[in-house]
């Protein structure tokens, strides 16, 4: 059975490898088409033209032009600036149209969509927060936009990445993002960086754009992106977003030089010192919804609009909007908040006079901007005799117990699951109890001091000891499982300091990589999530 | 802790910040006028009393750290952040708006 299964297994794989590269070839083949379908454009014969005669000679040449930018309204930026000599107009045809509804505003009208079309702007990170800021900054006729992203795109994605789909899993986010945009709105011209950014090329990619957007997801890369920003004198537009809750903030705006502080405050100015790396937590371990993060990439993409379409009044630059750090929380009322935030910090270490942060330094790779944030080491607090494998667990359910060999009752021990209760009811191994992890975490050890419940607490105050009160009701060994097998040792670890292993004389152990080892060894049709 | 020596205040956590806090986002405090020392109750000392009266969660160090907040909350105190008004030496007012919120990096 468990070569089937390992058969099986491998020829997935192989499919999957196989798809991918196909999903690869087909990208650079409608690439290859587009491009084709460009040149012939250019270069199409008048002579096979029905209208080729009257066109060349029975027809006054601005109506000419006319009638060609009608035929030819999918036109390249290319050919449009060659034609836009010779035309009447400071923008095409097309671009009227398509741009009609924002250019009739006063906040844009013919000068910001200028602006828009001469503007170089850079989104990194092409997830939950890139996919809509970026579409609508492309659908509103940005000239020009950079996307910098690693990373393939996975079905977890897909809900909340609104420029790749389901035929474009395992294609590269940034490839897969083209494919879209570019049928949005074929004008503008992408500009892929399939990358992690680093230190070291931060500055080489940031220098080509005018505007930066920082739509990753981790401490590190928010730091180098703020220094570059600061470093280049560009203006950068932040946002984050987790479970319910999305932050926005106009960074370096206006982008003086370090050391001027006129300049708006960077990301270092508000956050000096990075988070405790374990209270980061990533949407794959917190939770997204969906439409969270897309608020926050819209309002990323609206922000950026002001900003470059920003009017001069008389002879002086505009003024930026003083800094501010934009709240939204999807179950709180009213969602939005403002919170009017700090200038530029007198010490910080990249804008202010006394910033220690170079083009040099930064190049050099000498920032260590993970090390800067820390990384959480692998939960590593069990002894081997304290953990059992997930092979184990399933002979020891099937009644073999597999440290002595002997057949014994299925019923002879306790699971304990410590996901939180919404996960635990989405799929759970069958007799499982569920004790979740936060219940676990807030229930003092030995150790503590218990807290004096205050008024109003109380019954979470008992229900927090009910659960080690009723497991020590019976002697059966206790398994603890949580998602992937860190919760799992922790929980395992103050069982031990409540003292329900009765001073070493029950079993209390935790099995080694959860729910996930307990999919990829035992059971493959337990759900992944 | 109810008394004519305390003073009224609102206290709001957000960015996941509640989780520690009993999952409750707002919470209406009487806070003693005056710390430990007699002097009036500044921002520093709420923060000791939030600490030690209201987050039932052991793990301190998720909003403590060095004796201040710990890195990644922002301090907001009437909808502007701490460092405008005098950091964690801001003496608490009568129906005052704190918050702290918690940095994000999901993205
Ligand atoms: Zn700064």
């Amino acid at each position: 059975m468990v070569a089937v299964i390992d058969s099986l297994r491998q020829q997935i794989a192989t499919c999957e490898a196989t798809l991918q590269d196909l999903h690869q070839q087909l990208a650079e083949a409608e690439h290859n088409q587009r491009q084709q379908e460009r040149v012939l454009r250019k270069t199409k014969p008048l002579t096979t033209d029905p209208l080729d005669h009257d066109m060349n000679f029975g027809v006054p040449d601005d109506f000419r032009s006319e009638v060609f930018a009608v035929l030819d309204h999918e036109a390249e930026p290319q050919e449009q600036d060659e034609s836009n000599k010779l035309g009447r107009w400071p923008l095409e045809k097309n671009e009227y149209r398509r741009y009609g509804r924002q250019l009739i505003m006063p906040e844009i009208g013919l000068q910001g969509q200028l602006r828009l079309r001469s503007s170089r702007v850079l989104v990194v990170g092409v997830g939950g927060l890139g996919c809509p800021a970026a579409a609508y900054l492309v659908g509103a006729g940005v000239g020009t936009v950079g996307l910098v992203d690693g990373d393939v795109v996975e079905e977890s994605n897909l809900h909340r990445q609104i420029l790749h789909s389901s035929a474009r899993v395992g294609m590269t986010k940034v490839e897969s993002a083209m494919v879209a945009l570019n049928s949005l709105n074929p004008n503008v011209k992408l500009i892929p960086h399939i990358l992690r950014l680093t230190p070291e090329t931060a500055i080489s990619i940031f220098k080509n754009y005018d505007l930066v957007l920082d739509c990753t997801d981790t401490p590190a890369s928010r730091y180098l992106i703020s220094d570059t920003c600061v470093l280049l004198g560009k203006t950068l537009v932040s946002a984050s977003a987790l479970r319910i809750d999305g932050q926005l903030m106009v960074l370096n705006n206006p982008p003086s030089p370090p050391g001027d502080p006129t300049g708006g405050p960077c990301y270092r100015c508000v956050f000096p010192k990075p988070p405790p790396p374990e209270s980061v937590v990533s949407c794959g371990d917190g939770g997204i919804l969906g439409p969270v993060v897309g608020v926050m990439g819209v309002l990323q993409a609206l922000e950026t609009i002001k900003v470059l379409t920003k009017k001069a009044t008389g002879t002086e630059p505009a003024p930026a909007d003083p800094p501010t750090l934009l709240i939204f929380s999807a179950y709180s009322n009213p969602m939005f908040r403002s919170i009017r935030l700090r200038s530029r910090k007198a010490k910080c270490t990249a804008c202010s006079a006394q910033a220690t942060i170079s083009p040099q330094v930064l190049e050099s790779g000498s920032l260590d901007y993970a090390q800067f944030c820390g990384s959480i080491n692998p939960i590593d607090a069990l002894t081997p005799q304290e953990r059992i494998s997930a092979e184990s667990y399933a002979k020891l359910r099937s009644g073999v117990n597999p440290f002595t060999g002997t057949v014994s009752n299925k019923d002879n021990h306790i699971l304990i699951d410590v996901r939180e209760r919404v996960q635990f009811e989405l799929c759970s191994i069958d007799g499982s109890v569920n004790i979740p992890f936060s219940t676990v975490s807030i229930t003092p050890g030995l150790s503590l001091n218990p807290n004096t419940p205050s008024p109003g607490s109380n019954d979470m105050y008992v229900d927090e000891n009910d659960w080690a009160t009723q497991l020590r009701q019976t002697e059966k060994p206790i398994f603890v499982v949580c998602r992937l097998g860190n919760d799992s040792q922790l929980t395992v670890k103050k069982m031990k300091e409540l003292g329900l292993n009765y001073g070493g004389k029950r079993f209390i152990g935790d099995i080694r990589g959860g729910l996930q080892a307990w999919r990829e060894k035992v059971d493959a049709e337990f759900p992944e999530y | 802790m109810q008394n004519d020596e305390a003073v009224p205040i609102t206290v709001e956590f957000s960015g996941g910040l509640e989780i520690l806090f009993s999952n409750q986002k707002k919470y209406s405090l009487s806070l003693p006028s005056q710390d430990e020392s007699g002097a009036p109750a500044n921002v520093a000392f709420l923060v000791r009393h939030l600490c030690e009266n209201v987050m039932k969660d052991p793990r301190k160090e998720l909003f403590i750290l060095d004796g201040t907040v710990r890195p990644g909350i922002l301090v907001l105190i009437n909808e502007a952040d701490w460092e405008l008004e005098g950091e964690d030496q801001y003496e608490v007012q009568k129906g005052d708006h704190i918050m702290f919120v918690s940095t994000l990096h999901g993205g």
